[in-house]
């Protein structure tokens, strides 16, 4: 049994279909990377998943139960963080505050506390007690990152976390991720750029205009296939 | 010069009163953006709740508030998590209209239970007691209690806001009620529980209007208009800002009273308009809005 799975996923922002029928799975301990061009339905799939979105109980199933239909609060108790994309932190808050708001509905024993985030990405310690809003979008970042692990959730969904930034801190971020699994967190990426998300997935899904147009494992498709899925032909 | 310098410390404590009218109103306000037009009702209602409590135990009218304030967050925490927390959204006039509409129903329920009769709290000898400042100067004990409860109040609600999970999670869903769900905040719950702890700011605003004046179920609109004027004269959503505003519509109020006695109403409106037109977003506003 997989630990998260979407059956035949529909999502709709009013009459607009976003997302039609999308199947994916993801395993204990893995990380998918969902890639494709803006409006493609990626960031409609996180929400979908979250709860920001909800349709049918059945069409998001984690861990053996349908929660496709409960609302965000509840998914996040159940154990699935967002980090949303462009950040969204608090603004009335410090980067500590942030991150302890993150545990407020619930907190699964595990690894990450304040001090871990804080070993896990060093120069916000010296930020702490600073407003969020004066961080650089690379340390909001780190902060979004750190405020969804704060409830030691089984899975992190990170939307689009390379926006914006500057390369050498994509790349702290990055490298990130492997202790985020060695902590027992299964990821889900949302990512534009293609090279990261084969870099660090362990399956790849990309979309299309609210479909799926290819899914396998990172290592199997050509350049011209990753093209045609993510561009159309 | 003495007269004048009684007159601004009168006005200062009667500004404690006003601040704690307001606070309630600022708590909802910062927290949900509901605007809450029976305010004013709520705190009668309070009032006539300690009254009844007083006659029905027969026990003194502290304790009394102590007993109401239990009920009165249960009141607003039903009243928001069954019929308010229906009306919030993008649109910003349902909240208007139900809360005006509350406000005709509390005002006529009271009207009801109690009449329309002039009622009053009584603290005994606490209301005539005062203490001397020298050089001719007094201030009663009540008024200086009222000021030094506004005091109080704000600064439990900041530790509240600042230093408790619950509070961070009604900054978190102040700042963005979306992503707040994302803590496993339930925004609907945090609302209600927001609007229990503003009923319970609202009964120690009604012990003391309770006590420092008359009331009858009719006076809760003119309550809420000198909230209204503390909050926006402190600027939207700030609680040491709503103090301020409350203490200049009172020292307004007891200067424009000073000058002549038929102009102190008028001389309080007057200073909420000044600030209106000076600054629009208040004295303090919010960084973030």
């Amino acid at each position: 049994m997989s630990l998260l799975e979407t059956r035949d996923l529909t999502a709709h922002y009013r009459d607009l279909q976003a997302l039609f029928g999308v199947n994916t799975r993801l395993e204990e301990g893995d990380t998918l990377a969902i890639i494709g061009a803006n409006g493609a339905g990626k960031s409609t799939y996180l929400k979908a998943i979250s709860g920001l979105i909800r349709g049918h109980p059945g069409s998001v199933v984690f861990d053996g139960e349908p929660i496709g239909a409960l609302p965000a609060a509840q998914i996040m108790r159940r154990g699935i963080a967002l980090v949303p994309e462009g950040r969204r932190l608090f603004p009335s808050m410090t980067v500590e505050e942030n991150l302890l708001v993150g545990k407020y509905g619930y907190e699964n024993p595990g690894a990450w506390t304040v001090d871990a985030v804080y070993s896990l990405f060093p120069r916000l310690k010296e930020r702490r007690h600073q407003p969020s809003t004066t961080l650089s979008g690379g340390e909001q970042q780190m902060v979004a990152i750190g405020r969804a692990l704060m409830s030691n959730p089984r899975v992190l969904l990170c939307d689009e976390i390379s926006l914006g930034l500057a390369p050498i801190i994509i790349r702290d971020i990055y490298q990130a991720l492997p202790k985020i699994k060695s902590a027992g967190t299964s990821v889900i990426i949302v990512e534009q750029d293609i090279q990261q998300a084969m870099k660090v997935a362990d399956r790849l899904y990309c979309f299309q205009e609210g479909r799926i147009s290819l899914a396998g494992g990172p290592t199997a498709f050509t350049r011209e296939e990753i093209h045609v899925a993510y561009f159309g032909s | 010069m003495t007269g004048l310098f009684d007159t601004i410390i009168q006005g200062v404590l009667l500004g404690g009163l006003y601040a704690l009218f307001a606070v309630g109103l600022s708590l909802i306000f910062g927290i949900m953006r509901l605007v809450n037009l029976a305010h004013g009702d709520l705190i009668v209602l309070a009032a006539f709740t300690i009254l009844a409590v007083v006659n029905a135990l027969g026990i003194d009218v502290f304790v009394a508030a102590l007993v109401a304030a239990p009920l009165m967050f249960a009141v607003g925490f039903l009243l928001q998590f069954l019929i308010l927390n229906r009306t919030l959204g993008r649109d910003i006039l349902p909240p208007l209209l139900v809360t005006f509409g509350l406000s005709i129903i509390i005002q006529n329920g009271l009207l009801e239970a109690f009449s329309a009769d002039s009622k009053r709290l009584s603290a005994g000898a606490l209301e005539t007691a005062s203490i001397s400042l020298g050089g001719g100067l007094a201030v009663g004990v009540m008024p200086l209690m009222v000021l030094l409860s506004a005091i109080a109040v704000i600064f439990a609600l900041n530790l509240l806001f600042y230093w408790l999970p619950l509070g961070r999670a009604f900054r978190a869903t102040s700042d963005d009620p979306e992503i707040a769900q994302l803590m496993g905040i339930d925004n609907r719950r945090i609302f209600a529980i927001a609007m229990g702890v503003a009923m319970v700011v609202t009964t120690i605003a009604a012990l003391y209007l309770g006590i420092r004046a008359n009331f009858d179920p009719s006076i809760g609109p003119a309550r809420l208009l000198y909230a209204f004027e503390a909050v926006i004269i402190g600027g939207l959503g700030s609680l040491w800002g709503t103090l301020a505003g409350g203490i200049i519509i009172g020292v307004a109020q007891t200067l424009g009273a000073h000058i002549n006695p038929e102009w102190q109403i008028l001389a309080g409106h007057l200073a909420f308009l000044a600030v209106l037109i000076l600054r629009p977003r208040g004295l303090f506003p919010r960084a973030v809005d």
